[in-house]
C-alpha cells in the first residue's frame, strides 16, 4: 500500500538541515560587514571539512588505492558526489599542474534558490560547507588542498 | 544510510558548543542556549519535510492518531533515518503514545562535550515531528522521556495529541 523511495529521502533531510544550518550560523556572527561574513563562511567550511573527513574514513579500503591524483578527482566527481548529492559532477577540467575545476550544472544545494543577480550574492554561504566537505575527504585521502567555489549563474557552480 | 545527515548534525552541535564556550555568562545557560535554536530549526525542517514525505510515499490521510503513529514509525522514520521505532504505551484515551528507539538516531559519530545535556539532540527531532504534523492539521507535543545518551536503556519519544488544527477563515469571510 505504501511505496517508499528509501535511498534519496535522507538526501532531502540533509538538504533541509543544510538550509537551516546556514541560516542559524549566519545569524550567530552578527557583524554584517565582510569580517562577520568571512567568519561565518569559514565556520561552515570547517564543519564541512570535519564531515568530509568522517565520510572519507568510512570509505571501503579498495577505493583508497588510487594510482594517481586524477583518479582521486574522478572518484570525487563520481562516487562521492553520487553518495552525497545523488548525481555525478557534470564536468571535470584540469591544467595538469594540480588545479582542477569541477562543474555542477544543477547543484542541489542551490536549486532551491531563485535565479537572478541579487541571489548570486547569497550563493557563497550555500557552497562553503560543500567546499569544506571536499577538502575534508581529500585530506583523508592524503591530499592537502584548497577548495573554492564560484557561481556564474544559478544553479550552476564550479 | 542517513550518515551524512547525522554527521552534519553532529558537526553543527559541536560548532554551536564551541561558539559559546568562551563566554562566561553564556556558559551558565549553555544548555538553554544550545537547546533554543534546535526546536525552531527542527520545526522549519519538519514543515518542509512533510511535503517531501507526502510526495515520496503514497500515504493517504490518517483517520486517527493510531494510524498516524504507524505512519511515523513504519514509514517516515524508516524512510529518513533508516530505523523503525516500536510504538508502545498508548494512553487509555488514545491520545498519547511512545516511540521506542534502541539508540538515539542522531548520536552516531558525535563528540558531545562534557557536561552538556543531551537535550540538545532531542530537540531537533521533536521540532521536526511537531512541524511536520502541524502541516497536516495536527497540533502535537513531542518530547524525549528517555535517552540512551543519558544512560537510559532505550530512547523514548513521547508523542501527545493536543488538538486538530482547523483552517481559520479571516474575519469577514463566509
Amino acid at each position: 500500500r505504501w511505496t517508499v523511495v528509501g535511498r534519496m529521502a535522507d538526501a532531502a533531510l540533509f538538504e533541509f538541515l543544510h538550509m537551516e544550518m546556514v541560516a542559524e550560523l549566519w545569524s550567530h556572527h552578527s557583524d554584517p560587514g565582510p569580517g562577520g561574513q568571512k567568519m561565518s563562511l569559514s565556520v561552515l567550511e570547517g564543519m564541512g571539512f570535519r564531515v568530509g573527513q568522517a565520510l572519507g574514513e568510512r570509505l571501503p579500503q579498495e577505493t583508497l588505492a588510487f594510482r594517481e591524483e586524477l583518479d582521486v578527482l574522478k572518484f570525487l566527481c563520481k562516487d562521492l558526489w553520487v553518495a552525497v548529492f545523488q548525481k555525478q559532477m557534470d564536468s571535470l577540467r584540469t591544467n595538469h599542474q594540480g588545479t582542477y575545476v569541477l562543474q555542477d550544472n544543477s547543484f542541489p544545494l542551490l536549486i532551491r534558490m531563485a535565479s537572478g543577480p541579487q541571489y548570486l550574492e547569497e550563493a557563497p554561504k550555500f557552497l562553503a560547507f560543500t567546499c569544506g566537505l571536499l577538502r575534508g575527504t581529500l585530506s583523508t585521502l592524503g591530499i592537502k588542498s584548497l577548495v573554492t567555489a564560484s557561481v556564474a549563474s544559478l544553479p550552476t557552480c564550479e | 544510510s542517513s550518515e551524512l545527515f547525522t554527521l552534519t548534525y553532529g558537526a553543527l552541535v559541536t560548532q554551536l558548543c564551541k561558539d559559546y564556550e568562551n563566554d562566561e555568562d553564556v556558559n551558565k545557560q549553555l544548555d538553554k542556549i544550545l537547546f533554543s535554536p534546535f526546536l525552531p530549526r527542527g520545526y522549519n525542517i519538519g514543515v518542509r519535510l512533510i511535503e517531501d514525505f507526502l510526495a515520496r510515499s503514497n500515504v493517504g490521510r490518517c483517520h486517527d492518531f493510531r494510524e498516524t503513529a504507524d505512519v511515523i514509525a513504519k514509514v517516515a522514520f524508516k524512510m529518513y533515518l533508516g530505523i523503525t521505532p516500536s510504538i508502545t504505551n498508548w494512553s487509555p484515551a488514545g491520545d498519547e503514545f511512545s516511540l521506542i528507539l534502541e539508540n538515539n538516531p542522531l548520536v552516531d559519530f558525535v563528540e558531545l562535550p562534557d557536561n552538556h545535556s543531551s537535550l540538545i539532540y532531542s530537540n531537533l527531532l521533536c521540532g521536526v515531528l511537531r512541524g511536520a504534523l502541524e502541516m497536516v492539521q495536527m497540533a502535537v507535543e513531542a518530547k524525549f522521556v528517555q535517552d540512551t545518551l543519558k544512560g537510559d536503556g532505550v530512547t523514548e519519544i513521547r508523542m501527545r495529541f493536543i488538538r486538530r488544527i482547523e483552517d481559520n477563515l479571516p474575519a469577514g469571510e463566509e
